[in-house]
């Protein structure tokens, strides 16, 4: 087979398998667009004949659309900033600082990275019944905070900086505080951008985030504090039949996180490869 | 203040919201394993009593969780496989000399990782209609009859595979990329003066360097498929006739529907043994055809 062949082969393929692979969520948008009902047929349309712009309409006017959206938005920035607070100390104190059973617990973190967060679910909501925290933004957002992924995501990254450097400023009478906010954060800004993506979108760790669907499942039980994905299950339940509907409501749910990953996707993409362990 | 002492004040946030918010609950779930916790003991915590083993016992009696444990298996078994096939074959293509645009295409088929599973579930339910579904039409324009996909306990669990495969396969691929791309590119030339044909070399050369990456890539996938739970929930609700109810839905039923408390962590408990002892077999397996 000649070069050129070949490489005409090859883009196919990755023509096709992309294509492929982008077809639920062109389709999923192009139904989104379509009357109610008229997307219940055989063959099944491709693009709607009539776009119409009803069914988000009605999803904000009579399901709440809004109120779900901004519980997210709010619940997932939250989580990113308090995770990038809690996270980042820890790592560069692991990185970068000595102190008494350091590495004892480093070896317990990594440990306990198998261990499946399902297991530590039910009773954490037993917890937060106790506490008072569930039905609360507070109790949602307080188990991610932080994580092992995300201290040994900075942890990993800190390490890289020089010693002669802390040092230095040591030296010239600069305190730990001075020091991290003034040398360490301007260095560690590239990984805090990937952490900061990592816990907005959720996946990472095993809970937090705008994904997130088994913990805000189980924390909010008052339906109008529900993060989206947990929206729009209940709302598939009830209107499971109204595709055009769940379409739309699909839109809402994914084109945030889509817009948001192709925009900082390096960043992203930087997360998967330092290692991190999913689920 | 000496910078142990900062080194414990800069760790210790992080390291009480991981205990209490981690730690802890592992252990409760433990204890709560051990115990008969429903909702009297919820009510009012003196109706708690505490009965060994007993849960373990009833589950490894009951039906419903060998049937939720087969379910899960069978997903991973069928899933795994195909999912880093998937990821492989799509990073060869991607990371080969001759593609262009390589960032373009990565980015299209990574796409769905990022995804939120609760919508694109609804997607894929919607795309495996049997009477409307674009799956159905495909298959029709090749001559296969309409399949139930959803509704028919065969098809359900190959179903959600499918969609699991799609929605995971970008997240591997970027690792495989990566791993492809530390492969020395003289043994890739040396292969060529040797005349080697494409195929001999993926085999002698691509696949030797990338076995420990592929190896490590499964057993985390393998790892993740095992927690199955809202792919199910919102596809098929356990169902047809509870052939996709897997584990962590059987411990979600238990402990949300049933308020079962009890046997929902002693379920729980159950999950994380059974990833750790096929965790812990793949890294031998792993480990010793990596030894030399």
């Amino acid at each position: 087979m000649s070069a050129r062949a070949t490489r005409v082969l090859l883009h196919v393929a990755l023509l096709s398998l992309a294509a492929l692979t982008l077809l639920p969520l062109l389709w999923m948008v192009a139904v989104s667009f379509m009357p109610a009902g008229t997307a219940s047929v055989f063959p099944p349309p491709l693009l709607p004949r009539h776009p119409t712009a009803a069914n988000y309409r009605l999803l904000f006017a009579t399901q709440g659309m809004g109120r779900y959206i901004a519980n997210s938005l709010w619940l997932a920035s939250l989580t990113a900033v308090l995770s990038l607070l809690f996270n980042s100390l820890a790592g560069f104190a692991f990185a970068k600082l000595r102190f008494r059973g350091r590495e004892a617990l480093l070896r317990t973190l990594l440990a306990a990275l198998v261990i499946p967060g399902q297991v530590a679910m039910l009773p954490l909501f037993l917890m937060m019944k106790w506490l008072g925290l569930v039905n609360t933004y507070t109790g949602v957002v307080l188990p991610a905070a932080a994580s092992i992924f995300g201290v040994f995501l900075v942890r990993q990254y800190a390490l890289s900086i020089p010693d002669e450097l802390l040092e230095a400023a040591r030296i010239d009478g600069a305190d730990e505080v001075r020091i991290f906010l003034r040398i360490v954060l301007p260095v560690l800004r590239p990984i805090l951008a990937t952490l900061a993506v990592a816990s907005f979108l959720g996946g990472f760790t095993f809970l937090g985030g705008w994904n997130d669907f088994l913990w805000p499942l189980i924390a909010l039980t008052d339906q109008r504090m529900y993060t989206l994905p947990v929206a729009l299950a209940a709302l598939s339940r009830e209107h499971g039949q109204d595709n055009e509907l769940m379409m739309a409501g699909a839109v809402l749910t994914v084109l945030p996180v889509l817009v948001l990953f192709l925009a900082l996707q390096r960043y992203y993409i930087r997360g998967i490869l330092t290692g991190s362990v999913k689920g | 203040m000496r910078a142990s002492h900062f080194g414990w004040l800069f760790a210790a946030p992080a390291l009480v919201i991981i205990g209490v918010f981690f730690f802890l609950p592992v252990l409760g779930a433990l204890a709560l394993s051990l115990t008969d916790f429903d909702l009297y003991a919820l009510a009012d915590l003196r109706n708690l009593r505490f009965v060994g083993l007993d849960n373990y016992w009833q589950l490894m009696h009951s039906r419903e969780f060998w049937g939720a444990l087969g379910n899960t298996c069978y997903f991973v078994a069928l899933g795994v496989p195909l999912s880093v096939l998937a990821s492989l074959l799509t990073a060869l293509l991607v990371s080969s000399r001759l593609t262009r645009w390589p960032a373009l295409f990565r980015t299209a088929l990574f796409a769905p990782v990022v995804t939120t599973v609760v919508a694109v579930a609804l997607v894929w339910r919607y795309l495996l209609h049997t009477r409307y579904g674009l799956l159905n039409w495909a298959l029709g324009a090749l001559g296969v009859h309409p399949l139930d996909w959803l509704g028919d306990p065969h098809w359900a669990m190959p179903a959600i595979v499918l969609f699991a495969v799609w929605k995971n396969f970008g997240y591997n691929m970027i690792i495989l990329i990566a791993a492809l791309q530390a492969v020395p590119e003289e043994l890739h030339e040396a292969a060529r003066l040797d005349g080697a044909s494409f195929w001999q070399e993926f085999v002698r050369v691509t696949l030797p360097a990338l076995r420990p990456t592929l190896l490590l890539v499964a057993i985390l996938t393998a790892a993740g498929y095992f927690q199955l739970f809202a792919e199910p929930f919102v596809m098929t609700q356990g169902g047809p006739l509870q052939s996709t109810m897997s584990v962590v839905y059987l411990m979600y039923d238990q402990a949300f529907k049933w308020w079962n408390l009890g046997t929902a962590s002693a379920v729980a408990f159950l999950l994380f043994l059974i990833v750790l002892v096929v965790t812990a077999l793949e890294m031998r397996f792993l480990r010793r055809i990596e030894a030399p």
